[in-house]
């Protein structure tokens, strides 16, 4: 082996072992910020954006039409404000709704976009007027369980909803 | 009482080849610095057991990755969670199979050259000659060999996981094959791998194999038979304790690193 090739193939293959150790680093670079310099952007405050992530979808129809870009807490109204890029071939009605969805039962959560019924479009730095938060399954649940109790109550010994559930405690 | 006499033997010899292997490590440690001076001997060592094991491992590499693509994608998408299917195989990948498997190729490539060079030395008085001219073999052969391998298999893992999870392997699989969102398969990732512990994990991982791996092949070419026989049992030798003591050790690394 001649001493420069062998310098040459141990060099090579000392950068390619530190730029694997550099993209790992990194945790495999921003895909979406590369390739995002596309659409307009938009935005929607939650009162609780859930598991949302930087780079999740946003649908309309089950349609991709953009991705969150950022997402940050408003320090005066104490809610979360998700930045959208649209892409441009996108036009969305000025009154449209937002809302956070999960997509499956064990998915990630993504936007969805209801169109409203407005003729002008929304630009550059608008907001949704109209936006709804992620479900937040604990508090589903003691809210369905608060009902059921309710329930029972109220109807007496013979409701059929909440003693299924709970039945009576034995004397 | 002949058994008893046979069984302690056994036992003893071993407990011996277990502290002379130990004493052996320890010469090899305190000839490390001396290498300072003589870094060329470790450039040619990383040329043999890194350069050349580099397309086993990407081969390999590739091939893990997609097959945990397919076989994840099959397990998620039955519960429509197929948006982790990167979270999942970056996890396996990182966490364990990684630093596992490239250990054990590392092992069968690169360990088994490692003895049977050694041994063939010892075979062939090639060591007693450069005792003879008051050259010491471990400062001159061994030493070069065991600081390559520890330098070498954290940077093949390091590729061996690139591949895995990157463009070649999970990625083609779950995004190109099966239609998966590419910047869901990327966010998945890095929003569930930490720095600390799991990409420390590969570091301290793979440096902790890759000692392993080439104390065992340069003790068992050291010590070898000067035989042809003797040569041969070495390199399986190898083989054998360096990947047992590979899943032996894996399984005590992830108990410290991962259980708190």
């Amino acid at each position: 082996m001649q001493s420069r090739a062998l310098e040459l193939l141990v060099g090579f293959f000392v950068c390619l072992g530190i730029a694997a150790i550099f993209i790992l680093t990194m945790r495999v670079s921003d895909v979406s910020s590369i390739g995002g310099s596309h659409g307009y952007t938009v935005q929607a405050e939650f009162f609780n954006i859930g598991n949302l992530q930087e780079g999740a979808q946003v649908n309309m129809a089950g349609v991709r039409i953009g991705r969150v870009a950022s997402i940050h807490l408003d320090p005066n109204t104490y809610e979360a404000v998700v930045e959208m890029r649209i892409d441009d071939q996108f036009k969305l009605p000025a009154d449209s709704s937002a809302s956070i969805l999960t997509s499956g039962l064990l998915g990630s959560q993504y936007v969805g976009i209801e169109p409203g019924g407005a003729a002008d479009f929304m630009e550059n730095g608008d907001s949704f007027v109209l936006t709804q938060g992620a479900v937040i399954l604990e508090k589903l649940i003691s809210q369905l369980l608060y009902s059921f109790a309710g329930n029972s109550g109220d109807a007496g010994d013979d409701s059929a909803a909440g003693d299924e559930l709970f039945p009576p405690a034995p004397d | 009482m002949s058994t008893l006499s046979r069984s302690l033997y056994t036992a003893t010899t071993w407990i011996a080849e277990v502290g002379r292997s130990t004493l052996f490590l320890l010469r090899i440690l305190a000839s490390l610095p001396a290498l300072v001076r003589k870094p060329r001997l470790v450039v040619e060592q990383l040329y043999s057991v890194g350069v050349l094991s580099l397309v086993i491992i990407v081969v390999a590499g590739i091939f893990v990755g997609m097959v945990l693509a397919l076989s994840g994608y099959r397990l998620l998408v039955d519960f429509g969670a197929e948006t982790a299917l990167g979270t999942s195989v970056a996890f396996i990948v990182v966490r364990e199979l990684g630093p596992v498997v490239t250990a054990l190729l590392f092992a069968g490539r690169a360990g088994s050259a490692l003895a049977a060079e050694i041994g063939l030395m010892r075979a062939t008085d090639q060591l007693a000659g450069m005792e003879m001219m008051a050259v010491d073999p471990v400062k001159r052969v061994v030493a070069p060999r065991f600081l390559a391998g520890v330098l070498a298999l954290p940077l093949l893992t390091s590729i061996f996981c690139v591949m895995a999870i990157g463009a070649a392997g999970g990625y083609y699989v779950g995004v190109e094959m099966l239609g998966l969102d590419a910047n869901a398969y990327w966010s998945g990732i890095q929003s569930s791998i930490q720095y600390w512990p799991d990409i420390a994990a590969i570091f301290i991982k793979s440096g902790v194999f890759g000692a392993i791996i080439t104390w065992v092949a340069v003790y068992e070419g050291y010590h070898t038979m000067p035989t042809s026989e003797g040569v041969s049992r070495a390199t399986t030798n190898t083989v054998v304790i360096a990947s047992l003591a590979i899943l032996g050790a894996n399984l005590m690394l992830t108990a410290i690193m991962f259980s708190g």
